[in-house]
């Protein structure tokens, strides 16, 4: 199993990202410039400030070459995976719906929350129970979609992650946390399962969204 | 080009600059002539008083700075310190008090930056931050404004750069409400790479400047801001405050990681205080060589004036010393992390520093002038009048001055703070910032890094030694809760007027403390800081010397954050002798109480420091150091983080009481009084005997239920009590309406 991480300007999580994945197979750090992601099962776009968040979170970065390639490869079914501004970035760049607005108390957040799996049959998720703890730490991570367009995503069950009650500290619309493209396989979260491993006792969460991952593509290939 | 960098400065630019005229001779006489003004405007950067350590470079040489761990030490960017196993840690504190008093959030934001990039440039890479924070009273618009502007300032910049912030302080005292206190600790590991060094060597090595872009920002910052008291005209100040930009700071950090572990670089050294004239004077000094400077090579972001580019202090810029052969590798490294990279000079034989604008010369430096040439000056010294010992006792019960404490603002729960700081980045943090005492980052191989910041309380300003003394001790029993024990300790001296005999005494007696401390411990000193002139019309800032330490742990075991499972024995333990004088119950009652700080034979105070390292180290009791509050704190907030409460006779304690004070004083100073060396143990029973060889031990009770409790038979009323756990957190949550 092969892992891409990619790395832009300014990316602050893609080394703990690559160390979490590193448990379940081998990674490779892409730099922002890469185009081949040939020899990946799958690609993660990790947490930070990329472009420092200049503009928009996501918004410089969504133009950087290894995007294009990241769209070719979601568009052909590869699971690519975007945490917190990683999710930032794919909705910039158009491979997931709405956007993520600066916190409703304008300040940066870090705090574990705890997240209702809504859907639980996507290579992210198979593995969940019905209630996950995950670390989230942002500041600009309040979902928005207009109405319509959220009933729509409810109805296809594209909603993935929703903050338990009283969580959603950003103040996101219906208490998104995660949401998925119409296929399934491009996913964008704001919590961090990279740093919900279990260290000084914390949740261990984290690795269901990665052991999650790791059987869709075994079974995918025929080994699970 | 104006002519003013030919023209000879007199002293009155030399006085309009800073210096006294005694400087200006002495300037004259090193230099051999009178200098130009950008050459007079190099030296009043570099003799000011924050980079030359005029009033306390005599003093300083009183600290132990030898120790078996010691890699590097006073002098260099940061101090190193050997942690075994090809592992190495680098550490200091810095201090940003006065840009963060004339514009809070870049002035914060920048102190995160400057320390940082100290840390790098030792070849560390940096995994942890932690600030200690200062303000005047919390009714006061000014402190909300300054302590909002600053935790967003540490947010953005530590956050944005993916360093976490794990711990700190923050203490609210009317004697900070015109001068705040910023100081930043930065923690670096240096693994499978040597560290760096900042010597500029090899005469023709070219001389590059790396990162971002000169502006005019924080021209002067050093002698403008860092040097003098503030006065009114704190808004004419602004434009020496530098302006941060962490997503600079990032690239050049991992550009310069980079650069670092191939070998690259002869030296490197980030631009501070009085930027490119300090760094390229330090490089040169440090190597016993000069460098040739070619003004118009440096990235501009706007015009500037020769003077203005040797003396800015904008942000996210190293310099390098790198050989020829390596050049055009370092250049295509910095491009693909879209850091510039430009060629200045190159390393000369002779010791100066030769500044050319557009094909002229527009200075030329002696460099051992210029960083060893600033006078050393003796301060005047006049002790303060040690107040008597006498005070009123506190009237009401203990459950209503315990409830009031945790919600007084120097107690209750920082949690409103540091939840706005990413404290997990980098997947190291095994106890965050939450649970008092000190953090523990997990190394490698498993075992623990433990950091912490101390400075010291109210009572300072009555027993500056003894003050400074127990911050080290408290460092020290910080780091024990961890199971570690202390490698070194890096200093901030915040002080006010040095002129002042009685601030001066403040300084040298706090200097003493710190180094009795040091030697009972058996730690160097790697390195610090001073800030003086931490005063305003209004008066100076009580003496706070800051004390980070370090120390290393077998392993990173998860500790649970105070009382989380039943039935454990609870006990007091160590050489513990608190005092009412100076503690937050004065502050709260909002009188003087009596008594005088007492501190325990140091030898003492070691063993049951260590012996506590050693037992939670191996996983057989857990401990909490007592600080501000007391015991009665200590205890509530053990019951508050962990969630189960515990039934505690104090019935134990009358010869404790009566030792430290008759009749009622004696309990009052045990249930509120604060000193150094005293911990809340908990444990198997059989687990906490262990520790009676190696200090004094009193057995309390045992954890349970929802409530504390405190009872005996020996003990006045007002000190019985039952208190739920729910009223402890409700009173201790009380930062939340500051905060947000």
């Amino acid at each position: 199993m092969r892992f891409g991480v990619v790395r832009f300007p300014g990316s602050c999580d893609e080394h703990d990202t690559a160390r979490a994945l590193a448990q379940f197979g081998e990674v490779r750090l892409l730099w922002h410039t890469d185009r081949n992601l040939e020899g990946l099962d799958g690609v993660v776009l990790p947490g930070g400030f990329s472009y420092g968040d200049y503009l928009r979170p996501g918004a410089i970065a969504r133009f950087a070459p290894v995007m294009e390639a990241v769209a070719d490869a979601a568009n052909q079914g590869m699971p690519v995976l975007g945490i917190c501004n990683g999710f930032q970035v794919l909705c910039e760049a158009g491979l997931l719906p709405g956007a993520l607005l600066i916190n409703v108390s304008r300040r940066f957040q870090c705090a574990e929350v705890e997240l209702v799996v809504e859907n639980r049959n996507l290579p992210f998720t198979k593995a969940c129970r019905a209630r996950i703890t995950l670390a989230a730490k942002h500041q600009s991570g309040r979902y928005y979609l207009p109405p319509e367009r959220l009933a729509e995503l409810e109805r296809q069950r594209r909603v993935v992650f929703r903050y338990a009650s009283g969580e959603a500290f950003n103040g996101s619309v219906g208490g998104v946390a995660a949401v998925a493209n119409e296929r399934g396989n491009v996913v964008g979260m704001m919590p961090h399962p990279e740093h919900s491993l279990g260290l000084g006792g914390r949740s261990a969460d984290g690795l269901l969204i990665f052991r999650s991952l790791v059987s869709a593509l075994e079974g995918k290939g025929g080994n699970g | 080009m104006a002519t003013a960098e030919r023209q000879r400065a007199d002293l009155a630019q030399a006085l309009a600059l800073g210096l006294s005229e005694e400087e200006y001779r002495r300037i004259c006489a090193l230099h051999g002539r009178e200098p130009n003004l950008l050459e007079l405007g190099v030296y009043s950067l570099l003799w000011s008083e924050h980079c030359a350590y005029k009033h306390s470079r005599r003093l300083l040489a009183l600290l132990p700075t030898e120790g078996p761990n010691l890699v590097a030490g006073v002098g260099e960017n940061a101090g190193v310190v050997d942690l075994g196993g090809g592992v190495f840690c680098a550490f200091k504190v810095e201090s940003h008090n006065h840009p963060t008093a004339v514009e809070p959030f870049e002035g914060a934001a920048t102190g995160v930056g400057g320390i940082l990039r100290d840390i790098v440039a030792v070849g560390a890479k940096p995994i942890a931050v932690l600030d200690l924070l200062r303000f005047g009273g919390t009714d006061s618009s000014r402190t909300r404004h300054l302590l909002d502007g600053t935790v967003q300032g540490i947010a953005h910049y530590g956050n944005s750069v993916g360093v976490p912030t794990v711990g700190g302080e923050l203490y609210f005292h009317p004697g900070y409400e015109q001068n705040c206190l910023v100081n930043v600790l930065a923690v670096g590991l240096i693994e499978e790479r040597p560290a760096g060094t900042s010597a500029a060597r090899g005469v023709g090595n070219y001389l590059y400047l790396l990162g971002a872009r000169t502006g005019r920002d924080g021209i002067g910052g050093a002698s403008i801001l860092a040097s003098a008291a503030l006065g009114e005209d704190e808004e004419s100040k602004r434009p020496s405050v530098q302006v941060s930009d962490p997503f600079e700071g990032n690239k050049l950090i991992d550009c310069l990681a980079e650069l670092q572990s191939k070998g690259l670089l002869v030296a490197m050294q980030d631009l501070g205080a009085a930027g490119l004239s300090s760094a390229c004077a330090e490089m040169a000094a440090k190597g016993g060589v000069g460098l040739s400077i070619e003004l118009d090579r440096v990235p501009l972001r706007e015009q500037l004036a020769p003077f203005e580019i040797m003396l800015s202090e904008s942000q996210e810029r190293f310099a390098a010393i790198v050989e020829p052969q390596n050049a055009a590798a370092v250049e295509a490294i910095c491009s693909r992390h879209e850091v510039s990279a430009a060629r200045l000079g190159e390393v000369i034989e002779e010791p100066f520093l030769v500044i050319r604008h557009c094909g002229e010369a527009v200075g030329e430096l002696p460099v051992s002038a210029l960083v060893d040439g600033a006078p050393r000056y003796r301060l005047k010294v006049t002790p303060r009048q040690v107040p008597p010992p006498e005070g009123e006792l506190p009237s009401g019960s203990a459950e209503r001055l315990l409830l009031q404490l945790l919600s007084w603002p120097n107690i209750a729960s920082r949690a409103p703070v540091f939840g706005q700081y990413d404290w997990l980045v980098q997947g190291r943090t095994v106890v965050g910032p939450a649970s008092g005492d000190a953090a523990l980052l997990a190394l490698p191989d498993g075992r623990g890094l433990a950091v912490t910041l101390d400075g010291p309380g109210a009572i300072a300003a009555e027993d500056p030694r003894g003050g400074a003394l127990a911050t080290v001790l408290e460092a020290a029993a910080n780091l024990a809760c961890r199971g570690a024990r202390p490698l070194g300790l890096t200093n901030n001296l915040n002080f006010g007027d040095p002129d002042d005999p009685a601030v001066a005494w403040e300084l040298a007696e706090s200097v003493r403390g710190l180094a009795e401390g040091c030697r009972a411990l058996g730690i160097p000193v790697v390195g610090g800081n001073v800030s003086l002139y931490n005063a305003s019309p209004a008066g100076g800032i009580p003496p706070t010397p800051v004390v980070g330490m370090v120390g290393l742990a077998q392993r990173a075991r998860p500790l649970a954050p105070g009382f989380a499972k039943e039935g454990l024995t609870v006990a007091l333990f160590g050489p513990f002798a608190p005092t009412l004088r100076g503690s937050e119950l004065e502050a709260v009652v909002g009188r003087r109480l009596p008594g005088r700080l007492q501190l325990p034979a140091l030898p003492r105070a070691r063993e049951a420091v260590e012996a506590v390292a050693q037992l939670v180290g191996e996983g057989r009791c857990l401990a909490h150091d007592i600080s501000r509050g007391g015991l009665l704190v200590a205890l509530a907030l053990c019951a508050c983080r962990g969630g189960v409460g515990a039934t505690l006779s104090f019935d134990g304690l009358a010869e404790l009481a009566g030792g430290l004070a008759e009749g009622e004083e004696g309990w009052w100073t045990v249930a509120f009084g604060e000193g150094p060396v005293g911990f809340v143990v908990w444990a198997q029973r059989a687990e906490l005997e262990a520790l009676s060889c190696f200090g004094p031990l009193w057995e309390l009770g045992s954890t349970g239920g929802e409530a504390l409790v405190v009872e005996g038979e020996k003990i006045p009323g007002w000190l019985r009590f039952a208190v739920s756990i729910e009223d402890l957190r409700r009173a201790y949550a009380a930062l939340h309406s500051l905060i947000s």
